[in-house]
């Protein structure tokens, strides 16, 4: 019979044969490439060259600089407010869009997508004509009367505030969307029935019963805000520039790869630890 | 009902936001003269025609294409394998493969390009085309691994149990049963995985940033050398591109449920 019985051996190999080709490609092309990143971060500079073998710990010395220390607080804090200005509209706005009919819901859930997929470069180049004193929509409030003149909003701190809560919002969306889909209805007619408003429901009884899915949420997209290597960049002056901006740039303006590695591992470090805790979180929320 | 008045407003506002820059840039799209100018002086489609008749342009949107093909391709291979054995037996080496196939997405991108910037410069092919493909294709994995694992939830385990019972061996049940079921949740993967190597940034510039030339990095490019209104109408290019390939995947599959939420009979 085809079906060898479960736990022989035979059958066991014959039923992990097809994974050998994706094992071999995701460990040719992912775990290497990530290890030799790593020992690339170990290793030592060579000027105008890539590296040479030689174990030094001078790449991560380097951390304890009062610059790195301000690159990586404003990293943290700008992904922790673009994370919450996500939630804070995306998770009334996911809530309401579950609502809809199945039908309307997608013609959102599209141009979630599509915006989701957007290159990080065209969001950055979009942003900025639209801050911009040339074609930004500060020439629509002077057209309407509410400006005397064009100004220009970008770079600044504001404009990659909104830059990247524009890329973060429709992820957000979309990470929310599986667990208010999913929301027993019955719990918001309880609370009408109960007598609370639409917006009391909301507050008192959706959101806390989604209280782990939220920090779950917060924290993936949170994780996601760290990765934006353009936006702070086209959008930002220099002091607005990311943990991901500066390794972009140590990697291939300064080709000093050994210090974009070892803070790329770095990052590595804090965005797993990060999932890790939602993993933890998640398990405990089903738990209790 | 205020209520209503209400959410209908707050949609509005998100719209709004939404679609700001992508109305800013189609206005900048068509521009008579050579400037960035909004609200735009004249109406000209010259800027669309540019994408197709400018050598650099229509060559950056060949690149990109081929890049996306090649890459989406090889994503289906290795994460339709993975799905299946997980399908047929959950085993930890199965779950540890699926890990894998999952990570690079999950993880900053600037590490996943790194690795590779890393990786193909200590073994060669630093700059080839094929580097970013492949690199693309590891990094786009978890998109049709998920479509693809949803697709093999759907199966019916009783239909390949009668399957069997009537003598079908593996082979069969997979190119009868299994491949034509899970068809159209391989297209969506493919198509996610498409769209998103398509406009893929850091990733390229890190593999063949200084041999080939893509639509993201020739936009990147054109921002510091100097700005040309098809800039604007490749972008709006790509919005369009993005929205009919996500439309088709809508229109052909469950969005709702591919993206997450239970198959409800509420009737879509």
């Amino acid at each position: 019979m085809s079906a060898a019985a479960p736990g022989t051996k035979a059958g066991g190999w014959r039923e992990q044969a097809p994974l050998i080709f994706p094992a071999l490609m995701l460990l040719a092309f992912f775990v290497v490439p990530f290890g030799l990143m790593i020992a690339v971060s170990l290793f030592e500079r060579v000027a105008g060259g890539f590296y040479q073998p030689v174990l030094t710990t001078a790449n991560y010395a380097r951390f304890l600089s009062l610059f790195f220390g301000k690159i990586l607080v404003f990293s943290l804090g700008l992904s922790a407010l673009v994370s919450a200005l996500c939630l804070i509209v995306g998770a009334p706005f996911t809530y309401l869009l579950t609502k809809l009919r199945r039908k309307w819901q997608v013609p959102w859930l599209v141009a979630m997508l599509a915006v989701l997929s957007l290159s990080e470069v065209i969001i950055g180049f979009s942003w900025s004509t639209l801050l911009s004193r040339t074609a930004g929509l500060s020439n629509l409030f002077v057209s309407l009367g509410l400006m005397d003149n064009p100004d220009a909003w970008t770079p600044g701190f504001f404009a990659v505030l909104a830059g990247m809560t524009y890329q973060a919002f429709p992820y957000a969306v979309l990470v929310l969307y599986p667990s208010f889909s999913r929301l027993d209805p019955s719990l918001a007619e309880a609370a009408r029935t109960l007598g609370a408003s639409p917006l009391r429901a909301f507050f008192t009884v959706i959101l806390p019963a989604l209280r782990m899915a939220l920090i779950a949420t917060f924290i993936i997209v949170f994780v996601f805000a760290l990765g934006a290597y353009l936006l702070p960049q086209l959008l930002g002056r220099p002091e607005h520039w990311t943990l991901s901006v500066l390794i972009t740039d140590q990697a291939i303006y300064q080709s000093n790869m050994p210090f974009a590695a070892a803070m790329a591992v770095f990052l590595v470090v804090t965005s797993l630890s990060l999932v890790l805790l939602t993993t933890t979180l998640g398990r405990k929320g089903r738990a209790a | 009902m205020i209520g209503t008045f209400l959410t209908r407003l707050f949609f509005a506002a998100v719209g709004l936001f939404m679609a700001a820059p992508i109305v800013v840039i189609a206005g900048v799209s068509i521009n008579e003269k050579r400037s960035l100018t909004f609200p735009p002086e004249g109406f000209s489609l010259a800027w669309y025609g540019q994408i197709f008749t400018d050598e650099g342009w229509r060559g950056a949107l060949t690149t990109s294409v081929l890049i996306a093909l090649g890459a989406a391709t090889i994503a289906v291979l290795i994460a339709l394998p993975i799905a299946y054995a997980l399908w047929r037996r959950v085993t930890a080496i199965g779950r540890a493969v699926q890990l894998l196939g999952v990570s690079p997405f999950v993880l900053p991108p600037v590490i996943t390009a790194l690795g590779a910037l890393s990786f193909w410069a200590t073994m060669g092919g630093y700059g080839a085309w094929y580097t970013v493909v492949i690199s693309h294709a590891i990094f786009f994995t978890s998109l049709p691994l998920v479509t693809i694992s949803l697709g093999f939830q759907t199966i019916d385990r009783e239909v390949t149990e009668a399957a069997r019972t009537m003598g079908a061996n593996d082979r069969t049940i997979l190119t009868t049963i299994v491949l034509p079921m899970i068809a159209p949740y391989i297209i969506s993967g493919f198509a996610f995985a498409f769209v998103l190597s398509l406009n893929e940034y850091i990733v390229a510039y890190m593999t063949v940033g200084f041999t080939l030339e893509t639509v993201p990095i020739k936009i990147f490019n054109a921002l510091r050398y100097g700005y040309t209104p098809t800039m604007a109408s490749v972008s709006i290019l790509f919005v369009a591109v993005a929205v009919v390939v996500f439309g088709f995947v809508a229109r052909f599959g469950d969005l709702p449920r591919l993206l997450g939420a239970w198959s409800s009979g509420d009737g879509k």
